[in-house]
Parts: structure tokens; C-alpha cells; sequence
């Protein structure tokens, strides 16, 4: 797992050209994503703090756990604010 | 020279053919290569035509700072909105123009390749192309080497990152970029694209100079361009503009209807307006607080006692068809938007409901495809039922509207190659 870093935030991203609507992110992280009607995947656009482990930690379990690895973390540090 | 604040700019010394490389020579005089070029363009506060607006000298700069020995400079002249037909009228009669332009630009960023991109279902142009690069290339091999590329013609193909997709590797298809500002590379060369009216417009600055072609326009979008006037008028034109002149008076010049309904701006992918706005200048600056923008240079004229439902259905139900089926929310919520809008469009019993799941389809499906088609899709729709808000309550009464029975439709779209099913697979 290496060093859990407190600041900053992340954000889930999904590349929509890789993504064939699995449903598996919104299994894996259901505080993040939620499906549209055709099964896509709707996801937080807000980025959320790292300092919220679990939501970090399902973040991680979906990248891992897309079929399609369509899946990526985008991490901000707190200087860097989007 | 062109004398200072006279209008044919790009179009000058039209006529019905193009003009040769001599004539062009004689026309617009010879090309002074001046050593400041890019500190001319962006004094000269060029803005991109191809319909996003962007600073063409924000975006040169950009590519110019890339490291690379091969750079490639890329004409977009694929001109994939229907409606829009400036590309090919400048093409037609000035396309030493677009290729000096591109020269400039090329020189600019340091490519050494030019990649002048038409789609392959329009001969015309590719004719007129043909016999220019012959021309250039009979006078002297020096400087980039300049190639034609003929991709076919799709709605999405003349997108930037799908026009490097195609070549790069032959295929038409938008790239994801998670980051923007995104370097758009053929191979591992980057490439900046620009539209050809564009590329024109940077031959004129590149000769004459910035203060030259601030002579027209205002101060935030100086220049002319080009427009393409379709819908209810005598006959189709493409006209060539001082940014700035009123939509009123565009349309007087073009002979279109004087009193219509609204007008489309910038293409399928653009804005609605209603007439009450026509007095606004043509230019972006103006247009932003309407929440419009110029887009491509699309004026669609609707006119009194057409149904505006009717004419958004038919470009949704086109635009869910010209998809490039990647993204699922594109592939899967256009053809259902476009259906949800046939139900309005029908009057049918459910017309209320649909309406509602629309506006909540709208915003589901709002930015989450790899290119900027379903957000223009969106765009077009809430606009409509903003600029047609008396037809859309009529319908959602169940009422269809006079209009709506009419035979005769403005916003021309080619036609679909399977008429009854929308979705692939």
C-alpha cells in the first residue's frame, strides 16, 4: 500500500472509449460511481480528499477490478487545486 | 494588395474558377516571409473559424514550444456539418490563399510536413487541390512538403484528434484526452490543426500584417468570415463578413427570409436563436451573453409557421446516426434522445413525459463522451426548447402544430443510411 498520504484529493476518471458498461466499478465502489440507464458509469466530478480512506481505497478496487481497464486515479496535490 | 477596409478579404478576386498560383501572385502580391510572423498573429487577435474559437496563435505557440524534429501542420478543410459550405467556396476560389497560410503556420512551429485534409465524397475541391499543389510543386521543392489527404466524409471525422487519428493510422475516430490542453501527435510528431478559412485568414496577416487586418471587426474579433446561409432564403450563399455586422443585416445581404422564426448558429452541433435577438453584432463576443457562439459560420433560417420540434428531431435523429458508436452514452443516449424528441415531435400521448425524460436524458448524458459531439448534441436540444418554447408546449399538449405537418423541412440533413434502426449491434 505504501505511504497513505492525508492531503490532497484524487479523482476517478473512466476513458468512455474503453468502457463497455460492465457495472463492475459501481459494484466495487458505490460511494463514487453510480450506472446510467445503459449501464455507463457515472462518477463523482467533484475531487474527493484523500484523507477519505475508504472512498480511496473502493477507488483503488475499481481501477483494479475493470474488466476493460478503463479505469484510472487522477491524484491532485493541495497546492495544485484544479 | 487589398486596400485597407474593403471587405473581400478571403474571397477577393473570386470568380468561377480558382485562382492559378500566377494570378493568385498578382492578386494578393508576393509573400514576404516576415521574421516576426508569430508576433504578428497575435497581435492580430486571430480566433480559430473551425468553430471552438480558440486563439490561433495561443495554439501555434503551444505547438511550436514541443520538442521534435518532424512537426506537421494539418489544413482542416474536411468541413463535416451539413449546413456548412464555406470550406469548399473558399477552396473554389482562393486556395493559394489556404496553402500560404498554411506555409506560415508550418514555419511557425517548424513543421516540415503539411497535411491538407477533404473529404473524399466532395471531387470538386479535390480537383481544385490537386491542381494547386501541382502548381506549387512546379515552381519550387524548397520549404514543407505539402500532401493531400482524402478521408471520407463523416460528421466526426473532421474533428482534430479524429483527423490525426486517421493519419496516423486510418481511422476516422475522436482519441481520448483526459487533459486538456493535449498535444495531438502523428506517430510521435505533434501537429497542429487548423481550419482552412483559418489558415486563409493567417496568408492575409502573414502578407499585410496585424494592424492590416485590424482594420475590420471590432476589438475583441477582428477580421471578416465566412458564412453559409442556408434554410429559408432565395438560394443558398456563402457570404464573406465583417465580424461585427448585425445578424439583421447578414441575412439582408444573403436574401433570406426577413422576419423568421430563429436561426441556427454554428452548425448541428450549435445554438438556436430567436428572431427577437437579430439585432445582436455577429461575433462572439456579443453572442457569449446570449449564450450563443458563431460556431463554423452556420446561419440556418427558420421561418414563420414552421414547427421547430420537426426540424430539431430530424438533425438529432442525423446527428445520433453520424455517432462514431464509441463512447456508450453517445452511442446509446443520442438515438434515445432523438427518440424521445420523434414522440414530441408525433404529439403523441406520451409527448409530457418524454419531454421531462429528455430534459433529465440532457443532463445525464452531458460531457461524458470522449469528443465534444454529444455535448453539441445537448447543446442544440436545450436551445431549441428555449428558442421554440411555444412549439414545444403545443406539442406537449398533444396538439401537433400547423407547422409540423408541412412537407418542407430548413435544416437540410443528407440522408440516413438506415432509416429505421439508429443503434449499431
Amino acid at each position: 500500500m505504501g505511504v497513505r498520504r492525508r492531503s490532497g484529493t484524487f479523482l476517478l476518471q473512466v476513458n468512455p472509449i474503453l468502457c463497455d458498461g460492465f457495472g463492475h466499478c459501481a459494484e466495487l465502489a458505490p460511494e463514487l460511481v453510480t450506472t446510467d440507464e445503459w449501464g455507463y458509469p457515472i462518477i463523482v466530478n467533484e475531487p474527493v480528499p484523500l484523507a477519505n480512506a475508504a472512498a480511496y481505497e473502493s477507488a483503488r478496487y475499481a481501477e483494479r477490478g475493470c474488466p476493460r481497464q478503463a479505469l484510472h486515479i487522477q491524484r491532485f496535490s493541495e497546492k495544485k487545486p484544479r | 494588395m487589398i486596400a485597407p477596409n474593403t471587405l473581400p478579404r478571403l474571397m477577393h478576386g473570386a470568380s468561377d474558377r480558382p485562382l492559378s498560383l500566377s494570378q493568385h501572385e498578382s492578386t494578393f502580391g508576393s509573400s514576404p516571409l516576415s521574421t516576426s510572423l508569430l508576433e504578428e498573429l497575435e497581435a492580430s487577435g486571430l480566433t480559430g473559424r473551425g468553430g471552438a474559437g480558440f486563439p490561433t496563435a495561443q495554439k501555434a505557440r503551444l505547438i511550436r514550444e514541443q520538442r521534435g524534429h518532424s512537426k506537421f501542420m494539418v489544413v482542416n478543410a474536411m468541413e463535416g456539418e451539413p449546413a456548412s459550405h464555406k470550406d469548399q467556396a473558399l477552396l473554389s476560389a482562393n486556395p493559394h490563399l489556404v496553402l500560404d497560410g498554411a506555409e506560415y503556420l508550418a514555419s511557425i512551429i517548424g513543421a516540415n510536413n503539411i497535411a491538407i485534409c477533404v473529404a473524399r465524397d466532395n471531387p470538386t475541391v479535390v480537383n481544385h487541390l490537386e491542381r494547386a499543389l501541382h502548381e506549387r510543386s512546379r515552381r519550387s521543392l524548397r520549404g514543407p512538403r505539402l500532401e493531400l489527404h482524402t478521408p471520407p466524409w463523416r460528421y466526426v471525422a473532421g474533428e482534430e484528434s479524429a483527423l490525426i487519428h486517421w493519419l496516423d493510422d486510418n481511422e476516422s475516430l475522436p482519441q481520448y484526452r483526459p487533459r486538456r490542453p493535449h498535444i495531438l501527435r502523428i506517430g510521435h510528431s505533434p501537429a497542429l490543426v487548423d481550419n482552412a478559412e483559418t489558415c486563409a485568414n493567417v496568408g492575409l496577416i502573414g502578407r499585410y500584417g496585424a494592424a492590416w487586418y485590424r482594420g475590420l471587426g471590432t476589438p475583441e474579433n477582428p477580421g471578416t468570415t465566412l458564412v453559409s446561409v442556408t434554410g429559408a432564403v432565395d438560394r443558398p450563399t456563402v457570404i464573406e463578413v465583417e465580424l461585427g455586422t448585425t445578424l439583421r443585416s447578414i441575412l439582408r445581404t444573403a436574401g433570406a427570409d426577413p422576419d423568421p422564426l430563429a436561426i441556427l448558429l454554428g452548425g448541428y452541433g450549435g445554438t438556436w436563436l430567436h428572431a427577437k435577438h437579430l439585432d445582436t453584432p455577429y461575433n462572439n463576443a456579443a453572442l457569449k451573453n446570449l449564450g450563443v457562439a458563431t460556431g463554423a459560420g452556420v446561419i440556418v433560417v427558420v421561418p414563420q409557421g414552421a414547427c421547430g420540434v420537426v426540424e430539431t428531431q430530424r438533425v438529432v435523429r442525423w446527428m445520433a446516426n453520424e455517432s462514431a458508436r464509441q463512447c456508450g452514452p453517445c452511442a446509446f443516449g443520442l438515438p434515445s434522445l432523438a427518440e424521445d424528441l420523434t414522440h414530441i415531435a408525433h404529439a403523441s400521448r406520451d409527448a409530457d413525459t418524454a419531454y421531462h425524460r429528455l430534459l433529465e436524458r440532457c443532463g445525464v448524458i452531458e460531457g461524458r463522451g470522449a469528443c465534444r459531439h454529444p455535448d453539441g448534441v445537448i447543446r442544440f436540444i436545450r436551445t431549441a426548447i428555449e428558442a421554440f418554447a411555444a412549439d414545444f408546449d403545443t406539442h406537449r399538449r398533444g396538439a401537433a402544430c400547423a407547422g409540423s405537418r408541412a412537407t418542407r423541412h430548413y435544416a437540410s440533413v443528407p440522408s440516413l443510411e438506415r432509416e429505421d434502426e439508429l443503434v449499431w449491434e
